[in-house]
């Protein structure tokens, strides 16, 4: 299983100038860069980073759209891979954090935790491309493939849980700009009326 | 389909609904078909100036509908009541909660302005949206047309989705 800080930080040095919806992996990535062009959202309704994600990437054709996606988040939206296969957008690239359980919540793993392929899901989908991975050095060697191909393409990574049982009250605040600030940001830096 | 179509008086018809999406500038329509919006789909379908997404469950238009404003296009989400309330904690999360101008378009189910109402899904609707505090607007017949455009104007001035709530099943295009 990969550390999810330690992939994120081998992402960063090839995220050139994609815009990050940070997703499930948004605590760690906004210690690696926090720019307009990052989306950390949180957790605005569980199961909708892809969603969200994949209408930006058809909203901006002409930049590249990277998510961190879980497999919590996804297992409650599946039907959402049919419609990005549908659509083709080759400038979103799916990412997808699969720790086999619920983090946030204690660690109870998530329905069939440890033999969901989901990439195969995803190729089933219509997803031209996918990947599965369980160990850094394999990611680390396909990511320059992964992202210099065009999308939609998915990867699905095996990922170290890092469950929190703090009462959700209690947990530290990670993020510094609130939802609509973060989408007014990106706005802005894009030029968008 | 006849090209010489003509605005019925006494239904809604969707050349009227088209030219509100057309007229507010409309790029992107996520829906899922139902019974009361059907006959917009072949009208949508020709128009290059939008693109049909369409989802297998209501609730995903909502994040894909936000994705969409936050990049800087104009999405409406076409799908029936019932999705709608398959759909809260998205519409929560996605829309009101990022302050979203989506509009709505929610066929019916179950509308009877004459009758009892005996369908859940039309009982339960507007007390749905009432506790989203979100407003709306019934939509039955093309003179019903100006309350599209108010809804699209409310949206963009309060940064909020708004519902259209289409009174009216498919009955086909009115032609001369």
């Amino acid at each position: 299983m990969v550390n999810t800080a330690d992939m994120l930080k081998l992402f960063a040095k090839h995220r050139g100038d994609a815009i990050v919806v940070s997703g499930r992996g948004g605590k760690h990535w906004i210690n690696l860069s926090d720019t307009a062009l990052d989306m950390p959202l949180g957790d605005p309704a569980m199961g909708g980073h892809c969603g969200f994600a994949f209408g930006l990437a058809m909203a901006l054709p002409h930049r590249k759209i990277v998510l961190f996606d879980s497999e919590g988040d996804l297992q409650m939206s599946l039907g959402i891979l049919m419609t990005i296969a549908e659509q083709k957008p080759d400038n979103f690239y799916h990412f997808m954090l699969d720790n086999e359980c619920y983090a946030t919540t204690g660690g109870q793993p998530v329905p069939n935790a440890k033999n969901v392929r989901y990439d195969q899901i995803a190729l089933g989908a219509g997803y031209p491309r996918a990947f599965a991975f369980n160990e850094l050095d394999g990611f680390s060697k396909a990511l320059p493939e992964i992202l210099g191909g065009k999308g939609p393409v998915f990867a699905a990574i095996k990922v170290k849980p890092e469950v929190e049982n703090e009462a959700i009250g209690n947990r530290k605040k990670w993020r510094t700009r609130s939802q609509v600030q973060v989408v007014a940001d990106l706005r802005k830096e894009l030029q968008i009326a | 389909m006849n090209d010489t179509v003509t605005a019925s008086t006494q239904h809604l018809s969707p050349e009227t609904v088209l030219a509100q999406m057309k007229k507010h500038g409309v790029t992107h329509v996520v829906w899922l078909p139902d019974s009361e919006t059907n006959w917009l789909y072949l009208l949508m379908q020709a128009e290059p100036s939008i693109t049909l997404v369409a989802v297998p469950r209501e609730g995903l238009a909502m994040s894909i509908a936000s994705g969409l404003a936050a990049g800087g296009k104009k999405p409406l989400v076409l799908i029936q009541n019932t999705g709608l309330m398959e759909s809260g904690d998205s519409l929560r999360g996605w829309l009101l909660g990022m302050e979203m101008p989506v509009v709505l378009m929610v066929g019916l189910r179950g509308w009877t302005r004459h009758g009892v109402t005996t369908d859940t899904a039309a009982v339960y609707t507007e007390r749905f949206l009432n506790a989203f505090n979100i407003n709306y607007y019934l939509v039955e017949n093309d003179a019903d047309a100006s309350r599209i455009d108010v809804a699209f104007k409310e949206a963009e001035k309060n940064k909020r989705p708004v519902a259209i709530l289409v009174g009216d099943e498919y009955h086909g295009f009115v032609s001369k």
